[in-house]
């Protein structure tokens, strides 16, 4: 390697390093906090302070037992310090809960936040034709269009809210996708969520907008536990997005959501996810910890289709699945996972196949740089009874420099003889060649790694709906700016 | 157009051009022959900017501007293009945005706005015309899949759309069957103006039939050892290297 060329990547690789998270902001807005720690008081304190009934706080309680009796999950890729989960506040909501469909009485600050973060929940949404509900340090601030919404019948809510007003919904499907022993983070999750989205679509009905959830941890030494759960009725359909943001700060915090899918018969759930928790800085300092379950079960002829960008967290922890119960019915994973810095992640899919002529395909694009390490994990598990399925899995991996890595744990279970799975899997570098190709035709090396990357991340970009494709362009290249091999 | 005077320059220490002295005016078309390893797409690489190339000596001015100080992104953006040998693949881009942002980068360059979409099109649809491309070409991804003609067509292409200056045709008739080759040549030619030049590298006469030179050149050890007109191609072609290659090696010596 030339002198000079050594001197360009490095001053690159500065530049990446200064790339600066800029939503890195806090918003001084008075809340409600409770104590520090976690024990059986604390799960009543939360319960209480959202007035639940008995069923809930029984669920809940049940979980936090089952949590107590688990240990934390250690086979993930990933090195990080367990979090004393007794030096974590379980429920933080901001003091001022603003009265829904009249956001003019919106919080000062909280509007502010919310134009930095580059949502208007008025004006600009409705342009977008997008509705939102804002989940602020476990709490939801914020729904839009909820009236629009109604005259379908289509609920969309904070989840709190349909635990008093639709009892007899929740009650029916909580924790029948990720039960509350699932695993460790699901149990916490159970335990103290305190709030998340829920939705229901009913029968036959078409969404006639994306809906949308974005996630905010504000207050410090805070904990996000955010419960999602989507029902889409028999041939009803649904486009869901959610987007995440965090300040800079230099613990770690953590996040543990469980989002749940039900595609009834016929039903079409597609779930996109751009996630951008603050990443910690260049040292590993500060940075979410990112420990998500979600699932989504399929009935006869439906299909659940999972798109993911994911930029942020210090650690991630997340397979989104599909369980194909019914004959016919589809799954999809379509994912690209950024780690740079010092950032790991430690992602993939589980797909299920139980019902026949189950069909489900996998697209996992890794992007690792800086000193960052990027696994796929994923399981295709076809039963005696899933006869005639499929499944294609492609699993590529991108490197930029010479300090970072990538792994790929495919695990694959097929127990019939007439089902067919296939796995693709590459890894490549992004090459001095195509660099130079681009930089002779006037493209300069920045817009060249862009330009590559936005190429080998097209299949899972087109994935998404138009407004958010744009902006996890921009993410992408946001993460990336000048990390060149 | 361009000067190239006293150049020296190798990879990794060692030295492949040994002191190459070569100008090229406007309106002209110049052909560097030479046998395998001779130094003719070092010549090329190294007036593109590519960095693997140390320059030891010498100096390359463009328009009476020192080349050298420039990256290779500028040096496209003052006109000059070099057609690979090799194209590479550029999985997930097409050809049209590929091109799109090549045009535009150059124009953001000069300080003008994006070309419009429209006229864009129209011109991609003239040039496709003339290098007889199939529709449905511009929405494939770059060199990606390609056979060896459609990767040298797509550099001409390329060419065609960006107007460069100075082309420089690195073995673009490797891998072209002879109506290939004819239609490449055929885009080539007419694209020749007076206030744009060509150099063309190659192994074999069969292009010079097409692309005819005004100046033919033997490169051998990094140096050029005999300048002619289109004539002594044809020469080459009888009489093989050796000839020249023998008396420069005892002069070299």
């Amino acid at each position: 390697m030339s002198a000079k060329k050594k001197q360009t990547e490095e001053q690159l690789l500065n530049e990446v390093t200064s790339s600066e998270y800029k939503y890195g902001f806090t918003t001084d807005i008075e809340s409600d906090t409770i104590p520090k720690g976690l024990s059986e008081e604390v799960v009543r304190i939360i319960s209480a302070k959202k007035n639940e009934p008995q069923w809930m706080l029984d669920y809940r309680l049940k979980a936090y037992k089952a949590w107590l009796t688990m240990e934390e999950p250690e086979w993930a890729n990933i090195n990080y310090n367990k979090p004393d989960y007794q030096d974590i506040i379980y429920y933080s909501a901001p003091k001022q809960k603003p009265v829904l469909d009249s956001l003019d009485d919106l919080d000062p600050e909280m509007k502010k936040m919310f134009d930095k973060l580059g949502i208007s929940i008025d004006e600009q949404n409705k342009l977008a034709n997008v509705a939102v509900d804002i989940v602020m340090d476990s709490v939801s601030v914020a729904t839009s269009f909820k009236e629009t919404l109604a005259e379908k019948g289509i609920i969309f809510c904070p989840i709190s809210d349909a635990i008093q007003d639709h009892p007899e919904l929740v009650k029916k499907y909580l924790g029948t996708v990720v039960p509350a022993r699932d695993n460790f983070f699901s149990a916490l999750n159970s335990a103290v969520f305190s709030d998340g989205s829920f939705c229901y679509i009913p029968k036959g009905v078409k969404c006639p907008m994306e809906l949308s959830t974005y996630f905010r941890i504000n207050e410090a030494g805070t904990g996000q536990f955010e419960r999602t759960l989507l029902i889409a009725d028999e041939g009803s359909q649904v486009s869901y997005l959610e987007g995440c943001t965090a300040p800079m700060r230099d613990e770690n915090q953590l996040h543990a959501a469980v989002v749940e899918l039900i595609a009834m018969d016929d039903a079409d759930i597609k779930y996109s996810t751009v996630q951008n928790w603050y990443p910690g800085n260049t040292e590993g300092v500060g940075g979410v910890f990112n420990f998500v379950t979600k699932r989504g079960i399929c009935h006869k002829n439906a299909k659940i289709s999972w798109t993911q960008v994911e930029t942020g967290s210090a650690i991630t922890w997340k397979y989104p699945s599909c369980i194909l119960k019914g004959d016919n019915s589809i799954g999809e994973f379509f994912s690209v996972a950024v780690t740079n810095n010092l950032q790991q992640a430690d992602t993939g899919t589980k797909m299920i196949h139980l019902g026949k002529n189950t069909k489900s395909t996998i697209i996992a694009k890794g992007i690792s740089a800086g000193k960052s390490n990027g696994n796929y994990r994923g399981l295709v598990k076809i039963s005696k009874g899933a006869t005639n399925s499929r499944n294609f899995s492609q699993c590529d991996s991108l490197l930029m420099g010479d300090k970072c890595g990538s792994h790929t744990f495919p695990y694959i279970e097929v127990k019939n003889n007439s089902s067919k799975v296939e796995h693709e899997a590459t890894t490549s570098k992004i090459g001095e060649d195509q660099i130079f190709y681009c930089n002779q035709r006037g493209i300069g090396t920045e817009q060249a790694i862009a330009l590559i990357v936005n190429g080998y991340c097209k299949d899972v970009l087109n994935q998404l709906p138009m407004e958010f494709a744009v902006e996890a362009k921009k993410l992408l290249e946001i993460s990336l700016e000048g990390s060149v091999g | 157009m361009i000067k190239i005077t006293n150049l020296k320059a190798g990879i990794e220490g060692n030295l492949i051009l040994n002191g190459i002295n070569l100008e090229v005016k406007a309106g002209e078309v110049h052909a560097i022959m030479g046998p395998n390893g001779s130094g003719k797409s070092t010549l090329a690489s190294v007036i593109a900017g590519k960095e693997d190339y140390e320059v030891q000596e010498g100096a390359i001015d463009f328009e009476e501007e020192d080349l050298l100080g420039l990256n290779p992104e500028e040096r496209a953006h003052k006109g000059v293009f070099l057609s690979f040998q090799y194209p590479v693949e550029i999985p997930g881009i097409s050809v049209s945005n590929f091109i799109k942002t090549s045009i535009n980068e150059r124009r953001k360059a000069k300080g003008m706005d994006p070309m419009p979409t429209p006229k864009m099109l129209k011109m991609m649809r003239e040039k496709m015309e003339l290098l007889s491309i199939k529709k449905g070409y511009l929405s494939r991804n770059m060199n990606e899949g390609f056979s060896g003609g459609e990767k040298k067509r797509n550099e001409i292409f390329q060419m065609a759309m960006l107007e460069p200056k100075l082309a420089i045709l690195d073995e673009t008739d490797s891998g072209l069957d002879i109506d290939a080759l004819r239609i490449v040549a055929n885009g080539v030619n007419k694209l020749r103006a007076k206030n744009n030049a060509t150099i063309v590298i190659t192994h074999y006469q069969r292009l010079l039939d097409y692309i005819v030179p005004d100046f033919v050149h033997v490169l051998h050890d990094g140096r050029i050892i005999k300048s002619g007109g289109k004539e002594l191609a044809h020469e080459l072609e009888e009489k093989g290297y050796d000839w020249i290659t023998k008396d420069a090696d005892k002069k070299w010596a």
